[in-house]
């Protein structure tokens, strides 16, 4: 049985290896022009259709092929953590001014789906909606743009974004998905106008919103990326159930969902469909947080909070878990394989990523007892989600038992699970960190304190750790942002306030005729879908 | 015969009152904030000052008494208000999902009948023979299996069946089409949700059918007619049955508005748009509005249908018509 | 020729029906009812299973076994095993334990309840009946399902809150019927005896009402147990039910089940079989039940 499946595992690996990340050159077919491509949303569709003001992934499926950004990065290497080109810009600018000033050359001729032609004016006003949101509207990623002094528009085809002091983190944030350009017209008569509609300069125009049903656009033949897009136009069907979308895929009545699918579907539909099915994999900007509460006896003993994390066995679990859960790479709070990611060396002195498991669990044992904590019980807070936070959980609370504690699960769905959080009334709480962009320095922003970081629901205060991360934000030099990236991350760990376990996976099988779409570690990103053509 | 009836419309007033007030303690007292799921959906950000404005614009930090009393007061008016998810009209939310659970239901309650009666009837008049267990068997299996089960087995079945005979895959269509535009694509989607929901409403009906059938056929009138020599298949068909639909057209108008319930779960499981999806979404989301909307439009379905019923019988029952 | 003449002193607890004794009764019912009789097998199976388990269950159900994960039936695992590796005949059987504690709970809980509120409310009548009927309609007029869904969504999930869940839609529904019941029974003049001869409320409820509503009350009882296992199913498929690693039914049918329906068919239908197993047996068992003792059929 094990043999079988590691084979299977093995020929899926290869074709996932064949098409997968990072080769931009593979492809060298003439894509084909035409078609209607068919997805599907993995979700109930978001609150709102303004992306400057939602954060989930739903907004963007349905709505990023309508709208232009400015910078983004690199839809044929969109993997690459470094690698951010123009959209609306004609070419990236160098910083200026010891890297404090950015001046953006906006292209010429581009016109909103209206008609009205897009200029400098409507990009700064759509800029300073994310940063500098007026009363009454909500920008969800206001607190990445904190260096952020102005962003002006001298004149029609310049912007100029000034900020406070230099950083690595701030690029990175500006080719945000969600920053969608939108019409300064529209902002000024009513600045909820897009909360509820849609009109971009994107490759689609809109055709038709359903709610809770489907989202359609056709083709913009004023699109200003040469070529594209290629299709002739979209459908996006929100289905919240995943054995509809496996099934949905099966049957072709929908070529892909652009999330990620479990192992077991992308076998299922290997093992029918053959080669009519391929699939893209690549690791995910997303994990899981265990977070001990602090501020509840006994996690606010490091010794309890440090047996927590040595009773985990990451690498057999991740190993294991990779065959029925989307997860897989074993990492610290750095996303794996970027450049100030911790090396599988240093990973392995950190509690919760020794080799030796037999030894992490006696030294779990024995600060256990040391604390005169060797029976603890306690709950674990978990969202009502299959994939992966139940098993995750279910896994977890198996590891915590082999030495001894016993956990049991408080499954509850996404409102009460937030509200637990946010009030401190929980024991330990099964987070989830997922980022967009792979911005390394703004992203292990969120492991700070509470005071510090709102959303952080360790409740503990630790200033040296701040500190740390203070002069890593501003420090302009990457090797020198590294050492501080891992006295960082050492500090967390020794305090062991919170932990990383397991980083997702994602599993992206597709009808192969769909082509020109590359995976990236993050499911909001390269979802305008202009690059992608159907071969049939 | 009219002071029963305005009785009983009396009576229909602090039913719904009762359940308005109950609807909205509940959703109140469901635990989580509609505005912190609404900003901060997997790991995301949201600051303080947000939700407060949202609580503020959705008017959750008003006194809760206040609060009920502009919720009965528009529900009189037919303002349901809107969504505290999505900011879109309560009634824009639930138009937009209303036809696909309208058409299931209504789907299922034909298949219901159309099985339910014949073979209810066949049942008892062919009582205690192989017939009548076979009968009985499916009946109570329709009322054991998990309707969602049966959703799951049967998409399996079919997707494995069209796979072994036609070579490809075949399911059933993801994105619905109203029925005058497509019928033969609305049926595909419609058909194997309204059987999986309609078994158990068939089974509920045969089983009425039955013991209605059964408890006639014992009444002094059909032997009497027996004794006549009439032949039996008359019997049944002029006397027995005509009798018997009584209890058996009250069963099916008040399972009727139970079939939402069953609505819920098998939506899920065949990723309807619908009204019972709606709901469970609208639960998830703490989204108040809506809930209490659904859930005030699924108790006055029962309670309009329980009325119709009531005055289905005063109108047939001699004693009441006549008064 | 000598007339004795004895005053017969009957008092209300003389009143009673003269039957034959209990076990000739109920071989006849096993003879004449055989789907009812092979639906007490079915109840009777399940009944054995959950109170044996630790006996039985060749495995722990909540261990996790990541070297034999979703193997299909063989002689190690008969039934399978899921997508942790935990065993399913174990998990099964130990399910059977969570059905019979979550539908004997709910159904006695809320059987109970609802025959002292439908006796009570038949037998005081007047305003505190009005009051109790307008409590019931409101209560009634929500599906049980949503009804459910809210409680587990104020109290939160798990084993006793889907009791709770469960348990509070029903006892209308009881109440209901056994108040019908229960009013006929009012009007019988030893009611009025008793309480002329100064016996108190609850005893005149316990004594004699109750005894003679038994009959509905029983078959209700019963149908209960079907539907509280069937609604903890639907409770738990919606992920608002029992949570892991508790091993039930309708929990196993909740994600892995489906997700891995194509590739590990056998997740998604023993515990389907099992559900529809037991609900079939309860129901058959309670037809039978009615026909026994609904007077209205008893002469076929």
């Amino acid at each position: 049985m094990e043999t079988m499946a590691i084979s299977r595992l093995g020929i899926n690996a290869l074709v996932a290896g064949v098409l997968a990340l990072g080769a931009p050159t593979a492809m060298a077919e003439t894509p084909k022009r035409g078609g209607i491509l068919t997805y599907m949303i993995p979700a109930d569709g978001g609150p709102s259709l303004d992306g400057h003001r939602e954060t989930t992934f739903a907004v963007v499926h349905a709505t990023a092929p309508f709208y232009s950004v400015l910078i983004r990065v690199n839809p044929e290497n969109p993997s690459s953590t470094t690698d951010f080109v123009c959209d609306l810009c004609t070419e990236m600018p160098t910083p200026t001014d010891n890297g404090l000033t950015y001046t953006f050359k906006i292209r010429k001729g581009v016109k909103f789906h209206d008609g009205s032609p897009l200029t400098a004016q409507d990009v700064a006003a759509s800029w300073n909606k994310i940063v500098y949101p007026k009363p009454g509207v909500a920008s969800a990623r206001e607190n990445n743009f904190v260096m952020v002094d102005t962003i002006t528009a001298p004149d029609d085809e310049t912007v100029v974004i000034k900020l406070k002091y230099a950083t690595l983190s701030f690029l990175p944030g500006l080719a945000d998905p969600f920053a969608y350009i939108y019409s300064k017209k529209k902002l000024d008569e009513d600045m909820h106008w897009y909360e509820k509609n849609i009109m971009g300069s994107g490759p689609f125009k809109l055709v038709d919103y359903q709610i809770g049903q489907s989202i359609k656009g056709e083709r913009n033949p004023d699109y200003y990326h040469p070529g594209q897009p290629y299709l002739d136009g979209f459908v996006a069907i929100f289905a919240p159930k995943q054995a509809v979308r496996t099934d949905a895929i099966r049957a072709d009545r929908a070529a892909l969902e652009f999330r990620s699918l479990p192992p077991s579907a992308r076998e299922q539909l290997v093992k029918e469909l053959g080669d009519k099915i391929s699939v893209q994999e690549s690791d995910w900007n997303c994990g899981n947080v265990v977070t001990p509460n602090h501020k509840r006896k006994p996690f606010d003993d490091v010794r309890v909070r440090k047996a927590l994390f040595l009773a985990i066995d990451q690498w057999k679990g991740a190993q294991a878990l990779s065959k029925i859960a989307i997860v897989k790479t074993v990492g610290g709070i750095v996303f794996p394989g970027s450049p100030l990611a911790a090396t599988k060396e240093e990973l392995q002195q950190m509690a919760g990523y020794w080799p030796d498991v037999e030894k992490s669990r006696a030294e779990a044992r024995r600060l256990l007892k040391e604390a005169g904590q060797e029976n603890l019980t306690f709950e674990l807070l978990n969202r009502n989600v299959d994939q992966p936070y139940k098993i995750i959980g279910t896994w977890l609370i198996d590891e915590w038992s082999k030495v001894g504690i016993k956990a049991t699960q408080k499954v509850v769905p996404t409102g009460p699970w937030f509200d637990g959080m946010r009030s401190g009334e929980f024991d330990v709480a099964l987070e989830a960190n997922c980022q967009n962009v792979v911005n390394p320095i703004a992203d292990v922003g969120r492991w700070l304190p509470h005071a510090v970081y709102r959303e952080n629901y360790g409740f503990f205060d630790d200033p040296e750790e701040v500190e740390i991360y203070d002069k890593m934000l501003k420090e302009t030099d990457i090797s020198k942002a590294r050492i501080l990236m891992r006295q960082y991350e050492t500090r967390i760990n020794d305090q062991a306030h919170q932990l990383m376990v397991t980083y997702w996976y994602r599993i992206v099988p597709m009808q192969s005729y769909v082509k020109g779409w590359k995976i990236s570690p993050s499911h909001y990103l390269n979802q305008d879908l202009a690059n992608i053509w159907l071969d049939k | 015969m009219y002071r029963y009836i305005f009785k009983r419309v009396l009576l229909v007033i602090p039913t719904l009152l009762g359940a308005a007030a109950l609807v909205f303690v509940l959703m109140r007292l469901v635990p989580g904030d509609v505005c912190v799921v609404r900003l901060g959906s997997s790991g995301g950000t949201f600051d303080p000052k947000a939700i407060a404005q949202c609580h503020a614009e959705l008017g959750i930090d008003r006194p809760v008494v206040i609060q009920f009393i502009d919720f009965v007061w528009a529900f009189l008016r037919l303002d349901f208000g809107t969504s505290m998810w999505s900011g879109a009209p309560v009634t824009t939310e639930i138009w937009a999902r209303l036809p696909i659970s309208l058409e299931i239901a209504i789907l299922a309650t034909v298949i219901a009948i159309a099985i339910a009666i014949p073979l209810g009837a066949l049942s008892a008049v062919k009582q205690n023979t192989w017939i009548d267990i076979l009968v009985r068997v499916f009946a109570v299996g329709g009322i054991a299996t998990p309707s969602f089960w049966l959703g799951i087995v049967s998409l399996l079945i079919v997707l494995n069946f069209t796979s072994a005979v036609f070579g490809t895959p075949w399911m059933p269509p993801i994105e619905y089409v109203p029925i005058w535009q497509d019928p033969i694509r609305n049926l595909a989607m419609a058909f194997l949700p309204a059987v999986t929901v309609g078994y158990r409403y068939a089974a509920v009906s045969m089983r009425m059918t039955r013991s209605a059938m059964l408890e006639v056929m014992q009444e002094d009138y059909i032997r009497t007619a027996r004794a006549k020599g009439l032949i039996n298949k008359l019997i049944i068909n002029r006397h027995a049955l005509k009798n018997a639909l009584l209890p058996v057209v009250t069963l099916i108008g008040i399972e009727f508005a139970f079939l939402i319930g069953g609505l819920v779960v098998t939506e899920q499981v065949f990723n309807l748009n619908g009204v019972g999806r709606l709901f469970v979404q609208a639960v998830q989301n703490q989204d108040y509005t809506l809930s209490q909307a659904l859930v005030m439009l699924t108790v006055t379905v029962f309670v309009v249908c329980n009325f119709f019923v009531d005055l289905l019988y005063a109108w047939l029952d001699p004693r009441i018509r006549f008064s | 020729m000598v007339t004795t003449t004895r005053t017969l002193e009957i008092s209300p607890d003389d009143v009673v029906v003269s039957r034959a004794p209990w076990t000739r009764r109920l071989l006849a019912f096993f003879r004449r009812e055989s789907l009812g009789t092979f639906g007490l097998v079915l109840m009777l199976a399940m009944t054995a299973t959950g109170l044996s388990a630790e006996l039985i269950a060749p495995y722990n159900p909540t261990a996790n076994d990541f070297g034999a994960m979703m193997d299909a039936p063989s002689w190690a695992h008969p039934l399978g095993t899921d997508q942790f590796g935990r065993d399913l005949l174990s998990r099964i059987i130990y399910g059977a334990r969570t059905a019979l504690i979550v539908g004997l709970s709910s159904a006695l809980v809320g059987g109970v309840v609802g025959l002292i509120l439908g006796v009570g409310s038949a037998y005081f009548g007047g305003r505190t009946d009005l009051i109790l009927q307008r409590v019931f309609d409101v209560l009634m007029a929500f599906p049980l399902i949503i009804m459910a869904l809210a409680v587990v969504a104020i109290f939160g999930t798990g084993v006793q809150n889907v009791i709770i869940a469960i348990t509070i839609p029903l006892i209308p529904r009881c109440a209901r019927v056994v108040r019908a019941s229960a009013l006929a029974i009012r009007e019988v003049p030893y009611v009025d005896a008793a309480r002329a001869l100064g016996y108190g409320h609850t005893r005149i409820i316990l004594f004699h009402m109750v005894p003679n509503v038994m009959a509905p009350f029983l078959i209700m009882v019963t149908a209960f147990v079907g539907q509280a296992v069937l609604a903890e199913a639907s409770l738990s498929y919606l992920g608002l039910g029992v949570q892991e690693p508790v091993p039930a039914w309708g929990l196993m049918l909740q994600g892995g089940a489906e997700e891995y329906a194509a590739t590990a068919p056998w997740i998604a239908i023993f515990p389907g079989v099992a559900i529809v197993l037991s609900v079939l047996g309860v129901n058959l068992f309670g037809d039978a039940l009615r026909d026994t003792l609904d007077p209205k059929l008893r002469h076929r």
